[in-house]
């Protein structure tokens, strides 16, 4: 069970949060304008990393915040936990692909 | 029966507290701090199983938890558990434990055929051979499932009650042997909290086995002194009994205390069993020590062979000598070890050593002891069914690949095996830490390490017990340190004297056989009955990986975990196929170490403390009254009334006329209701509903239809706006909480602009919903404060007032096609109002009703339930309801409504359906199709989502979803059911009303 430091509570169990998916994926600003190709990324296609992973977590069973979680999938370790609309910080650790 | 294998001296038992229980119904005594396997051993027993397949005797192997074969049904009853190893059986007063897995006894098995059959049995045969024809797998499998068991389990509820705790620390070590303790100390005295944990009685390891001097003293001095220091910190949780099972992400480890297990039946009150700890530890030293692991020669699974640490703690430990004539087999000193101390008790020992000599001390030791010592040979064979009688021995060639000269009877009743060790790796395992293979120590080894771990002692390898305390430690006080506790102590080593510290090892892997090669019935795993000829017929059929060998022949697939027959597994592969073993890889260490009870995983949340329930404030009446449940989420919700000698179909046929003809009433309180309240409120409905809501006046209600963002129907309601920066959502009442986290998620993530907030009111009101022809005179009678007229009050408007006197918000929305007010009043004062309106209403014949009922009269007005007519599929043009799409604006799902897949003429849509025969009730989830084959492929054009009985309109009724439905209407259909097949007739989904003339009047 990983160890999620919320960034308005504090270190917490998994148990206490729920995991929402990639993060940095944002709504077409006019989303009548995107055509069908973009629509369906925008909608399904995730990049499913190997390594560095940047994706939103809630702390649903304590203050309800959402937040980003920057996890190595293949190691669990948590590299940085950040507020919404903050930057993504850089990690040395790459971004393993899968053909390797 | 007396003790005829008691020592009259030493052990760690209590011989002034006799312990009598009772195995495979004969009474036997033994002594408090013997386990149900040394009180058996004391007593002569040895045969107290048969194996998995070939329904063997066998005997006890081992002295802990990594045994294969002693696994016992403990006790009767509800109290029963099956496959509970004799070897951490503590014994209690009146214990009862049977064996398991013979009829009708464990002394003359009729499944023992199985064995003479052994050579037409081999891995995979019960696969190849009962596969055909396919159908009849089902009855083979009962039949094989019946002669190959293990226990049973128990039928009736467990009467224990379990508990579970979150504990923090600072450094958490597994093990309480000569690392663990050692590294504990070093831990606890820099003041960190430690957390210590040992899967035995009392802490102390193989040093409880062993004949060990620390500081020229008994290592028991040593062990209690330091268990005495450890207790006395504040600082340090010492737990016995205590087995951690699990090690997950980020130091989250599981362990499992056994509070009572020890102790008799009934004596505990309510005292609970077990108790699951869960562990967030900064840091863990893994101490887990090492199994030693059995050889691989012909019948070594008869009762009588066994491990020779085993056979050192049932004499050291225990006081009991397991036999009175050793044949000890080993490859390593330890076995040299362990037949002197054997020797020491009494028993007469042969040393058969595969190298040519041991470490001089040892052989000086056992030539002192006139021990017969043969060196460069092997044990060969074992003969005796039921208890070893004889070994046969011979001298190994140069090679080691064969025999030289032939072979020698040696009559024996105890064979110890001492084929090397390997460190318990499994919780490092667990931890995602690699293994590496040392060639010298011939085992497997901690690799580096992943997570915020160490390993010390035997369990990283350190098999020389004076390095062991020092390793353990340096890993105490590294911990420490790495969890912030960096103050200097003084910690020494105890001096060291035990008989000899050679690690020198001579791995023989399998034992050659004379005639046949590899040679019958050398076990490999001896929970599964799986031989290193089974090991060479996988290979040789193609399964050459280990984790595929594994699954074919079951090696390591018991209840045991394969903890004496991994290594043995995979060595031997890697022998047939000439690959190195650290080339063939381990098998994957999956938790738990061993066997959790589920009553250990449940703790308290069993029974009403499974899935917290919630009940409405009008709850007892419907109690009351004879309500029938339905859970709705967490609610429960009533279903339908009966009275007396009504059934369901009675039922609701009564609640349905009563309220199309008088009054019903409907407790409504579970509806999910979210305030949503700040400027922007109107612009995030907006945007999360498909309709418009900017224009909606205060004191107007509007039905809503949300989308997810691939434009399918999610959740739909009434919102009420209360104030032009104020609104009350109404949601399904199974998906409250999801809609309030759907808005949270775009609130916080997306649009964090906009200056709302979103509360659940749910539980502050208390809703009673009204319905019927007579509903506005009832209200009229205990509501004076508000103008009840159509003009004054039209049909999705909503406002304020008193009823019966309590504050109330009243809507006039209806979900039944009749005129209805949802009267909501603060939770408290629910049961005021529901009581009111059933008193005042009698006059009127009002009739509470339930959600069946309520389901039935929404069905005749075509109206859908989100999640039981749409699944996740619908967009809102499919179930008719387009006109709810708004073009002016975008909003969540709409532009994946323009997808090409969304514009299909194809799609399914909602249609109503009509059975030619009116009386025919479809069954929820019947398949459509356009008509019936003589055979299959039929295509399917569609499935019903609703059918009822329409009692008002005399006929069944259904909803469905059916391709092109809406231009189908009129249209003829056939649902093929189970029994038959039914025709119907496409038609408008709304039976009933379908213009509203009757909830707008």
């Amino acid at each position: 069970m990983l160890l999620i430091e919320c960034p308005y509570c504090g270190p917490r169990d998994e148990t206490d949060f729920k995991c929402g998916g990639e993060a940095h994926i944002t709504r077409p600003e006019k989303p009548a304008d995107a055509d069908d190709q973009s629509w369906g990324d925008y909608l399904f296609m995730r990049t499913n990393s190997m390594g560095t992973h940047y994706e939103m977590w809630c702390h649903s069973h304590g203050c309800r915040r959402w937040f980003n979680v920057c996890r190595d999938t293949l190691s669990n370790k948590i590299h940085a936990v950040y507020k919404m609309g903050e930057p993504p910080p850089r990690v040395d650790d790459p971004t393993r692909s899968r053909s390797q | 029966m007396s003790q005829g294998y008691r020592l009259f001296n030493g052990g760690l038992i209590q011989r002034d507290q006799p312990r009598t229980f009772r195995f495979n119904g004969q009474e036997y005594i033994g002594f408090a701090g013997d386990t149900l396997a040394s009180a058996l051993l004391a007593n002569g027993v040895h045969l107290v199983g048969r194996s998995f397949k070939y329904h063997r005797p066998r005997g006890i192997f081992s002295a802990g938890s990594e045994e294969p074969n002693a696994l016992v049904q403990l006790e009767v009853g509800a109290y029963t558990q099956p496959n509970i190893r004799a070897t951490q059986i503590e014994l209690y007063q009146g214990l009862i434990a049977n064996s398991q897995n013979c009829w009708p006894s464990v002394e003359f098995d009729i499944h023992q055929i199985n064995s003479v059959f052994s050579r037409l049995l081999p891995s995979g045969f019960y696969y190849k051979t009962f596969m055909w024809p396919k159908r009849m797998w089902m009855t083979y499998e009962r039949v094989i499932r019946n002669a190959a068991g293990m226990g049973k389990a128990p039928t009736e509820n467990d009467p224990d009650i379990y508990d579970k705790t979150h504990a923090h620390c600072d450094v958490l070590v597994v093990g309480t042997g000569a690392a663990g303790l050692s590294a504990a100390l070093a831990a606890a005295r820099t003041g960190a909290r430690v957390i210590v944990a040992d899967e035995q009685s009392t802490a102390g390891g193989s040093l409880l086995s062993r004949r060990i001097q620390l500081d020229d003293e008994p290592a028991g001095a040593w062990v209690d002194a330091a268990v005495l220091e450890l207790e006395a910190l504040e600082n340090v949780t010492l737990l016995t009994r205590t087995t951690v099972t699990s090690y997950f992400e980020h130091n989250f480890v599981v362990a499992a205390q056994r509070l009572t297990d020890h102790l008799p039946l009934g004596s505990c009150g309510d005292q609970p069993r077990q108790r699951l700890w869960k562990i967030r530890a900064s840091q863990v030293i893994l101490a887990t020590g090492a199994h030693e692991r059995p050889l691989v020669f012909k019948n070594n699974d008869r009762p009588g062979v066994m491990l020779a640490n085993a056979a050192q703690t049932y004499v050291n430990r225990y006081a009991v000598r397991p036999g009175h004539k050793a044949v000890v087999f080993c490859n390593n000193d330890s076995g040299w070890e362990a037949g002197l101390d054997l020797s020491d008790a009494g028993v007469q020992v042969t040393l058969v050593d595969i190298r040519g000599q041991a470490a001089p001390e040892l052989e000086a030791q056992a030539r002192d002891r006139d021990l017969e010592i043969l060196t460069n040979h092997v044990v060969v064979t074992a003969h005796g069914r039921r208890h070893v009688r004889q070994v046969e021995v011979a001298r190994l060639n140069s090679d080691a690949d064969g025999l030289s000269g032939s072979s020698r009877i040696i009559d024996c009743d105890l064979v110890c095996m001492a084929g090397g060790w390997n460190p318990a790796l499994h919780l490092f395992s667990q931890s995602r830490g690699r293994l590496s293979y040392d060639q010298n120590l011939s085992c497997f080894v901690p690799g580096e390490s992943v997570q915020a771990e160490r390993s010390a002692g035997a369990a990283n390898g350190t098999f020389d017990l004076g390095f062991a305390f020092s390793e353990g430690r340096e890993a105490g006080k590294a911990a420490a340190a790495d969890a912030g506790f960096r103050q200097r102590t003084k910690s020494v080593s105890p001096k060291v004297d035990a008989k000899s510290n050679s690690t020198d090892i001579r791995p023989l892997w399998l034992v050659p056989s004379a005639s046949d090669h590899p040679p019958a019935k050398s076990f490999v795993d001896f929970q599964n009955d799986a031989t290193a000829a089974d090991l060479q017929l996988a290979v040789r059929e193609g399964y050459r990986s280990v984790e595929h060998a594994k699954r074919y022949t079951t090696t390591g697939m018991g209840t045991d975990q394969g903890k004496t027959s991994n290594v043995n597994a995979l060595a031997i592969i890697a022998q047939i196929t000439g690959a190195s073993i650290e080339a063939t890889g381990t098998t994957t260490f999956r938790p738990p170490y061993t066997p959790i009870s589920f009553g250990t995983l449940a703790g308290r949340d069993v029974g009403e403390f499974m899935d917290p329930v919630r009940r409405t404030p009008m709850h007892e009446w419907h109690r009351a009254h004879g309500a029938c449940w339905e859970d709705v989420g967490q609610w429960k919700r009533a279903w339908y009334y009966p009275q007396e000698g009504e059934s369901m179909h009675d039922a609701t046929r009564r609640e349905c006329i009563a309220t199309r003809s008088a009054i019903g009433i409907l407790d409504a309180t579970t509806l999910g209701k979210i305030e949503i309240r700040g400027p922007d409120a109107a612009v995030l409905l907006n945007r999360i509903y498909t309709n418009g809501w900017k224009s909606l006046p205060v004191g107007a209600c509007r039905y809503g239809l949300m989308c997810a963002e691939d434009g399918f129907i999610f959740d739909d309601g009434v919102t009420l706006r209360l104030a032009e920066d104020r609104f009350l959502m109404h949601t399904t009442s199974g998906n409250a909480a999801r809609v309030l986290d759907w808005l949270e998620i775009w609130l916080q993530t997306e649009w964090p602009d906009l200056q709302v907030y979103c509360n659940s009111v749910t539980e502050q009101w208390a809703t009673a919903a009204i319905s019927g022809p007579f509903a506005r005179q009832l209200l009229a009678e205990l509501c004076t404060d508000v103008d009840l007229s159509n003009q004054a009050f039209p049909f999705m408007t909503w406002c304020t007032g008193h009823v019966a006197g309590i504050p109330a918000r009243i809507a006039r929305v209806s979900f039944t096609g009749e005129v209805s007010f949802e009267i909501n009043v603060a939770a408290d004062y629910g049961m005021a109002l529901w009581s009111q309106l059933m008193l005042s209403g009698e006059k009127y014949g009002i009739t509470p009703f339930g959600t069946e009922t309520m389901h039935i009269l929404r069905a005749e007005k075509g109206f859908i339930i989100a999640g039981q007519d749409t699944d996740g599929t619908v967009m809102p043009a499919d179930v008719g309801l387009a006109r709810m799409v708004s073009s002016a604006k975008d909003f969540i799902g709409k532009r994946s409504m323009l997808r090409p897949d969304s514009l299909r003429e194809d799609r399914h849509q909602l249609v109503g359906l009509r059975t030619d025969n009116p009386k025919e009730v479809l069954p929820e989830g019947a398949q459509i199709v356009a008509e019936i084959k003589p055979e299959p492929p039929i295509e399917m054009i569609g499935y019903v989502t609703s059918s009822y009985w329409s009692e008002h309109l005399g006929h069944s009724i259904a909803l469905a979803m059916l391709e092109k439905g809406a231009s189908r209407h009129g249209e003829q259909v056939w649902l093929s059911l189970a029994d038959k097949q039914v025709r119907a007739s496409v038609c408008d989904p709304r039976f009933y009303d379908p213009n509203g003339e009757r909830m707008n009047g």
